[in-house]
């Protein structure tokens, strides 16, 4: 058999296809600046990993991860006048391949993580043989922002609804529209929607902002930007298209409406864990549980890293932090792993 | 995202403009796809690879052609275009489909297949 480690052409050129049924060494399910930092690590250590990096949304459960829904960041290291989220995540993405990262635009439906090699099924994920195995498996799957989950939320993104601020931020220039939320994502798409918007409302449910003080000070300090405290948004108004929302005071319990042709949401994320359900142990709210000071979880051979198990940092550097440790453990990992396979033949 | 900016990608797309939008869409022969798009949008570049391959698969019965926003905000304020990707595919002229966001390449055929 071809030891296709060293046929490296013909490695670069595997399609997913062709992978049917061989075993690669280092899986990252993700491709945020966690996994994409595994993948960096992990090329450079030879291990030949191969990426999943998710497939096209307008969520940020996507290529690229959260990242690739922001605009200006200003927060990580190296880039003293920022960077663009999506120009940062090609950057991670181009270091990953120029170091030898396979990388298939497609997402994982399915994993069986009971045995090693370890399956990972793509698309259909009732098939009986997995797309890919591997013996170890660095999960960075990240986390997407939640919705409200109110009547006709669905039908009207893109509607007046949006998910994305810096995709249709455009469309509403010199109008009135809403944010939901109160922490920092909520006042960056706040601040970034003024470009556009004549005036913007921050809607918020408690009477006080979770953004960090530079943000929150950001926020007040805008011209554009007022707030609603202590309020939800109950109800969104229109037929085709959002013409405002029904919203009611938490302590007082009055109903009002705000007529907003936009609404943008930024209350929270969940966990992209779905697929590890009964696998991999979990919080009670979905986040992965590692090894204290490790990316460890209870599955021999199987790491976390980035904002799948982290509920509390949250950034871009620690989620590149913690690939960098995920792709280290796995490298010690596998060595362990074959020079106990090689002393016990 | 792909390894190619948007702007450098040649494929077998058309590019329309706010001059061009109108005859090109009204004299197609097969239906045409349009792709609202900007540089700015990051889930634009993500399907815009995708947009090249049905393009290119479709040939003859489909085509495919993008429009930048900042290039030509009166015609997505013309169809109410209020998020992107927004794809808008007319037949005869007249919009018959409309898709909204950044989607796989196989969900992206489904929402097209009574056109294709």
């Amino acid at each position: 058999m071809i030891d296709i480690r060293t046929v490296k052409g013909a490695w670069e050129e595997m399609s997913l296809d062709d992978r049917a049924g061989r075993e690669v060494e280092v899986a990252i399910i993700g491709s945020g600046p966690a996994g994409l930092t595994a993948a960096i690590y992990a090329a450079r250590a030879n291990l030949h990993p191969v990426v999943l990096e998710g497939e096209p949304s307008s969520t940020s459960d996507q290529p690229g991860g959260q990242l690739m829904l922001t605009t200006d960041v200003e927060n990580y290291p190296g880039f003293p006048d920022g960077v663009m989220g999506p120009e940062l995540m090609q950057r991670f993405r181009d270091q990953a391949v120029r170091f030898g990262a396979q990388i298939h635009t497609a997402k994982a439906s399915r994993v069986d993580l009971s045995e090693q090699p370890y399956g990972i099924w793509v698309d259909d994920a009732t098939s009986e043989d997995p797309t890919l195995r591997a013996s170890t498996v660095i999960v960075s799957t990240g986390a997407q922002s939640i919705m409200l989950g109110l009547d006709r939320e669905i039908e009207l993104v893109g509607h007046g609804l949006s998910t994305c601020a810096t995709c249709d931020g455009f469309f509403f220039r010199d109008q009135h529209i809403a944010v939901v939320g109160g922490g920092d994502s909520a006042m960056e798409e706040a601040i970034f929607l003024t470009r556009f918007a004549s005036r913007v409302t921050i809607i918020h449910r408690r009477d006080a902002l979770r953004a960090s003080k530079i943000m929150q000070q950001r926020a007040f300090d805008n011209e554009r930007i007022d707030f609603m405290w202590n309020s939800v948004v109950q109800e969104y108004l229109g037929e085709s298209a959002l013409t405002g929302l029904q919203i009611r005071d938490t302590k007082s319990g009055e109903t009002s409406v705000l007529d907003v042709t936009g609404c943008f949401i930024a209350i929270g994320h969940r966990p992209n864990t779905d697929i590890f359900k009964g696998q991999l142990e979990m919080k009670e709210n979905g986040y992965l549980i590692t090894e204290p000071d490790s990316t460890k979880t209870a599955v021999e051979g199987v790491f976390a890293c980035g904002d799948v198990q982290d509920d509390y940092y949250r950034q871009a550097v620690t989620a590149a932090g913690t690939g960098c440790m995920a792709a280290i453990e796995a490298e010690r990992y596998l060595e362990d792993l074959h020079s106990r396979v090689s002393s016990h033949p | 995202m792909q390894d190619k900016e948007e702007g450098t990608v040649s494929g077998p797309t058309i590019t329309l403009s706010a001059t061009t939008f109108d005859e090109e869409v009204n004299s197609s022969s097969t239906p045409i796809l349009v792709d609202f798009w900007a540089e700015w949008c990051g889930p634009c570049k993500m399907i815009a690879p995708i947009l090249e391959e049905i393009a290119a698969e479709q040939e003859g019965k489909l085509t495919v052609a993008k429009l930048n926003v900042d290039d030509a905000p009166d015609i997505a304020r013309r169809f109410g275009v209020m998020s992107i990707p927004t794809m808008i595919l007319f037949d005869g002229g007249e919009p018959a489909k409309r898709v909204v966001g950044a989607k796989p390449k196989a969900a992206l055929l489904d929402d097209l297949a009574e056109y294709l």
